[in-house]
């Protein structure tokens, strides 16, 4: 079979399943975009709270690294016995691929805070400004560029890792992989793996310029 | 309970010490007193102590042992915020918001006192005017737009925009070239005679403390090594201070 050929199955393929393709791309994107809402929500105020009680910094950004290392199949494997989050499988999908995200919110946030110049910072408390307003006017969006930078690998890094959420049943773009896999049909396992390459492309290119957009000239 | 001494000193440092953690002494028993309405400089090689006692008046530091008394009242006992609202703050590199335009980083103080918009504009307009910058063409600029004696400027009329009784410099005009630096020292020269304000104005450039100070404290080593009049500095038998005075009549800045 030649590589034309092949392409022309693969098209005839995709045409005939687009339904299904695009179904599973959306529940794909539903996880991703639960998975980065959870992962904000809970990188962010983590990613602050390092650079306000410095003796945090080393358990918050160690465990976020020790749950980065463990190979995801095995995480989702280990949340299985746990009661409620085993009970359904894109409740667990999704905890799992949360875990993985925070890394990198985390650790941007963090440095962001971080790397805002110290004579700003001095300028601003002699000014007289509260913690609070020093966080929010100053430092926060000094730093956004920095975080949505995290939200970028963060986001990425979950499209892949969200399709090995299908062997626990979650659903998303890994089910076509899995089936590909065992029929040992590449048709099937393309059929997966390029929208979510797609997927992950096109996240990557709307969050670099968002990333772009928020960087402040520095004098 | 108050000496007449307290009365006239707008800020007075009562043997006040700071100290690190590691035990290293900063600033040694300072004793001193800042007049309302004058300017002391705080002059000092790096290392002196004079940008520690700076900080000490806006509550940035807290003495070791002694106390540091604004308006009479220790700095402990005031709220941090309400201090340092009222006392203006121009450090070296201006600290100007890079997010923010020449606009919103002079109305900084005014906006956190939640002044109305229509007065903060007039009062912005009024300070970018008294600061020698056209409001209408600087405004809208962001920082990284201005010149370093720009960036200065706004920095100054940052620090008086919410009309604070006292003001805090250190080495507000450090950074800039030595034709900039002339310029803007002799306009403000004249920004402190209109204004009347207690400035502390901390310097290494003796040039610069001769030229703006109505009083000179010499600080070496984190002691207070005497305060005199611009006259009496260059006379004084003072060996700390003569050594100033050799090293810069030779052209050295010291």
């Amino acid at each position: 079979m030649s590589f034309l050929d092949f392409l022309h199955g693969l098209f005839q393929y995709f045409s005939r399943h687009r339904i299904e393709i695009f179904s599973s791309t959306l529940e794909h994107a539903w996880l991703v975009g639960i998975t980065m809402a959870l992962a904000v929500a809970i990188g962010l105020p983590l990613g602050i709270l390092v650079t306000r009680r410095p003796w945090l910094n080393k358990p918050i950004l160690g465990s976020a690294n020790v749950a980065e290392t463990i190979p995801s199949l095995a995480l989702f494997g280990f949340l299985l016995p746990v009661p409620w989050l085993g009970d359904r499988a894109d409740r667990l999908a999704i905890t799992a691929l949360t875990l993985y995200a925070l890394l990198p919110i985390i650790r941007n946030t963090a440095a962001g805070i971080a790397g805002v110049d110290p004579a700003v910072r001095e300028a601003a408390r002699g000014m007289g400004m509260t913690n609070r307003q020093l966080l929010w006017q100053v430092e926060l969006p000094l730093s956004l560029s920095y975080i949505v930078a995290g939200v970028r690998v963060a986001t990425v890094l979950t499209i892949g890792i969200a399709t090995i959420a299908a062997a626990i049943g979650a659903g998303g773009l890994g089910e076509f992989i899995f089936r590909g896999l065992a029929m040992v049909n590449n048709q099937l396992i393309f059929a997966g793996a390029i929208p979510a390459a797609v997927m992950a492309l096109v996240a990557d290119y709307l969050l670099g310029w968002l990333e772009r957009r928020l960087r402040y000239a520095r004098t | 309970m108050s000496s007449s001494a307290t009365i006239d000193a707008a800020i007075e440092f009562r043997n006040a010490s700071y100290r690190l953690a590691g035990g290293q002494t900063i600033l040694d028993h300072l004793q001193l007193e800042i007049r309302s309405g004058e300017t002391l400089v705080l002059l000092g090689r790096s290392g002196s102590g004079k940008t520690t006692a700076l900080k000490l008046i806006n509550r940035l530091l807290e003495p070791s042992a002694g106390e540091v008394r604004v308006e009479g009242r220790s700095t402990l006992a005031w709220d941090p915020i309400r201090l340092r609202r009222r006392i203006g703050y121009v450090i070296q590199d201006a600290g100007l918001f890079p997010h923010f335009t020449v606009e919103r980083n002079t109305a900084l103080v005014p906006h956190l006192e939640n002044w109305e918009p229509q007065k903060i504009r007039q009062r912005v307009e009024e300070m970018l005017r008294l600061v020698g910058l056209e409001p209408n063409q600087f405004s809208p600029r962001y920082p990284h737009e201005l010149s370093g004696g720009q960036r200065q400027r706004v920095g100054v009329a940052r620090a008086l925009a919410a009309d604070p009784p006292m003001l805090l410099m250190d080495e507000p005009f450090g950074a800039l070239d030595p034709l900039t630096r002339k310029e803007i020292q002799r306009e403000f020269q004249a920004l402190q005679r209109r204004l009347a304000k207690t400035i502390v104005f901390v310097t290494h450039d003796m040039r610069e403390a001769l030229l703006l100070g109505t009083r000179i404290a010499l600080l070496d080593a984190g002691r207070l090594v005497g305060v005199y009049s611009p006259d009496e500095f260059q006379q004084t038998a003072d060996p700390a201070a003569a050594a100033y005075v050799a090293a810069f009549r030779a052209g050295e800045e010291p």
